[in-house]
């Protein structure tokens, strides 16, 4: 099982540059998704006229099935600044990839919770680390892509683009790097220093 | 002594790794650092480097500093926890230790014990940033230090010949945001990649010291080629360290390589920090042809 839930009202609407195109993904079954409160600050962001359009859909890590799904809302996408996702990890990897130049982000933190896990037929992983860092990497996950599951940028161990820990792993700074630059994001790298609250498993298994 | 005070004079500073050893006994790291080294600014010595287990850091460092030389505490992140790391940079300072140099780690599969958990809690730039805290008497966890707190010269790497060169620029512009002082770099064989660098790493405005390695054979520059992120020897020096061999010169090429680098490189940096790898013998040498 996972669970996900939303980020702190503030960062959501700080997220939100300009106007969003919405996903929601209600998932599989193993995951748990805080409908209710999705909705309410969606209805919020609506009113605001900061939404172009929305779509409410399932396993949203397949990706010719979002493809299919995606094709009547092409104009309100095109339309929008801002593609935000309200699914687990992996999800929001899947649309990132997909709208590789567009500012995709996350509304939600993922947690795990004991018992069977989601099926992804992708390889993006999330670890369901329960502070997503997927807004400050481009929709990249520095968690599952680097092999120390750095969040402060790269190490010195990128060979030819990549990781030396495994020759057949791409460097996943160097990913996340070129990603922000597509998208001409690179000044997130200047976010302050980050440091992994490990806390936060716990408080959900309590 | 902090070696940021001397960046500060504007003095050119050298400084040079020594590895503490597999055991117990540190009479050799010493006699060899204080017969080779004493002529330079201070000694880096390595945490448990390429993940291979040896005798901490600390202990080491504190058999140079009891020797007369100036050591600089490597640390990564690799086998400790916050507290740990914490805890360490606490017991540097209150044995006079207050030259630190934080690195992420080698991952431990690179290592001797490729079954051993990777730590990774923090990483160089969160770690340079928790040195900062502790300095302000205040810990990660933002509970008071007890006293006066500690005090260091907080050192950086960064890998100026890497193909990432764009990726490792931000990183650097990370640790300065989160209180680097200084930097020494991967090991530079290409003096125009290096020139290039540092017309970018400049506008940090913190003192660079150029990374080199003696290369001692053209089997050990192909090996750096194939195996060691950020380094690659160019092919004429290979060439030349080739025929070094054939022609009996003792390993004088590498020592000529190495300080021709440095002479290019020189005026756009403000040290230089040897990784002798062993050849420790051949620095004041090298000093001397790279007329330092």
């Amino acid at each position: 099982m996972l669970i996900t839930e939303l980020k702190a009202k503030e960062t959501i609407l700080s997220l939100v540059e300009g106007k969003a195109f919405i996903i929601n993904c209600h998932g599989c079954r193993e995951i748990r998704f805080p409908e209710k409160e999705a909705d309410a600050l969606q209805q919020e962001l609506m009113a605001a006229g900061k939404v172009t359009g929305s779509i409410t859909t399932d396993y949203i890590c397949n990706p010719e099935n979002l493809k299919l799904r995606l094709e009547k809302h092409a104009a309100a996408i095109e339309a929008a600044d801002t593609v935000l996702v309200f699914s687990c990890g992996v999800g929001v990897q899947t649309v990132a990839e997909m709208f590789s130049g567009k500012r995709v982000c996350a509304a939600c933190d993922t947690y795990a919770l004991p018992g069977f896990q989601g099926v992804t037929p992708l390889e993006y992983d999330c670890k369901q680390c329960g502070e997503c860092y997927l807004n400050l990497t481009g929709g990249i996950c520095p968690i599952t892509a680097c092999s120390k599951s750095l969040v402060n940028g790269q190490c010195g161990g990128s060979k030819n683009g990549k990781c030396e820990v495994d020759p057949d792993m791409d460097c996943g700074w160097e990913r996340i790097y070129q990603r922000l630059k597509k998208i001409g994001r690179l000044d997130v790298l200047k976010c302050p220093v980050q440091v992994r609250n490990y806390a936060t498993d716990d408080e959900v298994s309590k | 002594m902090r070696i940021t005070e001397l960046f500060d004079n504007g003095e050119f500073v050298v400084t040079a790794e020594v590895g503490p050893p597999k055991g117990i006994h540190v009479d050799h790291l010493v006699e060899e650092a204080k017969t080779y080294l004493s002529g330079i600014t201070a000694c880096n010595v390595t945490d448990n480097q390429s993940s291979v287990m040896r005798m901490g850091s600390l202990p080491a460092c504190v058999a140079l500093k009891n020797a007369g030389l100036t050591p600089i505490l490597q640390l990564t992140c690799r086998d400790r926890n916050r507290i740990a790391l914490q805890s360490e940079l606490l017991g540097a300072a209150a044995l006079g230790i207050d030259n630190i140099l934080c690195l992420t780690g080698d991952h431990t599969k690179m290592g001797d014990h490729p079954g051993a958990k990777p730590v990774f809690d923090l990483d160089s730039v969160s770690l340079l940033h928790t040195a900062c805290q502790l300095e302000k008497g205040v810990d990660l966890g933002g509970n008071p230090l007890v006293g006066e707190p500690p005090k260091f010269a907080k050192g950086a790497v960064v890998s100026p010949c890497s193909d990432s060169v764009d990726a490792q620029l931000a990183k650097m512009e990370r640790k300065v945001m989160a209180g680097a002082e200084y930097f020494q770099t991967q090991a530079v064989f290409d003096s125009e990649k290096f020139i290039k660098f540092m017309e970018q790493a400049k506008q940090f405005g913190k003192p660079v010291q150029l990374g080199v390695i003696i290369p001692k054979s053209a089997g050990m520059a192909k090996f750096m080629n194939r195996n060691v992120a950020g380094v690659h020897v160019p092919q004429e020096m290979i060439d030349a360290l080739a025929a070094d061999k054939e022609k009996a010169k003792l390993g004088i090429t590498g020592v000529e390589i190495a300080a021709k680098i440095i002479k290019e490189c020189k005026p756009y940096c403000q040290g230089v920090h040897i990784m002798a790898l062993g050849w420790e013998a051949k620095v004041p040498q090298l000093l001397e042809l790279a007329g330092i």
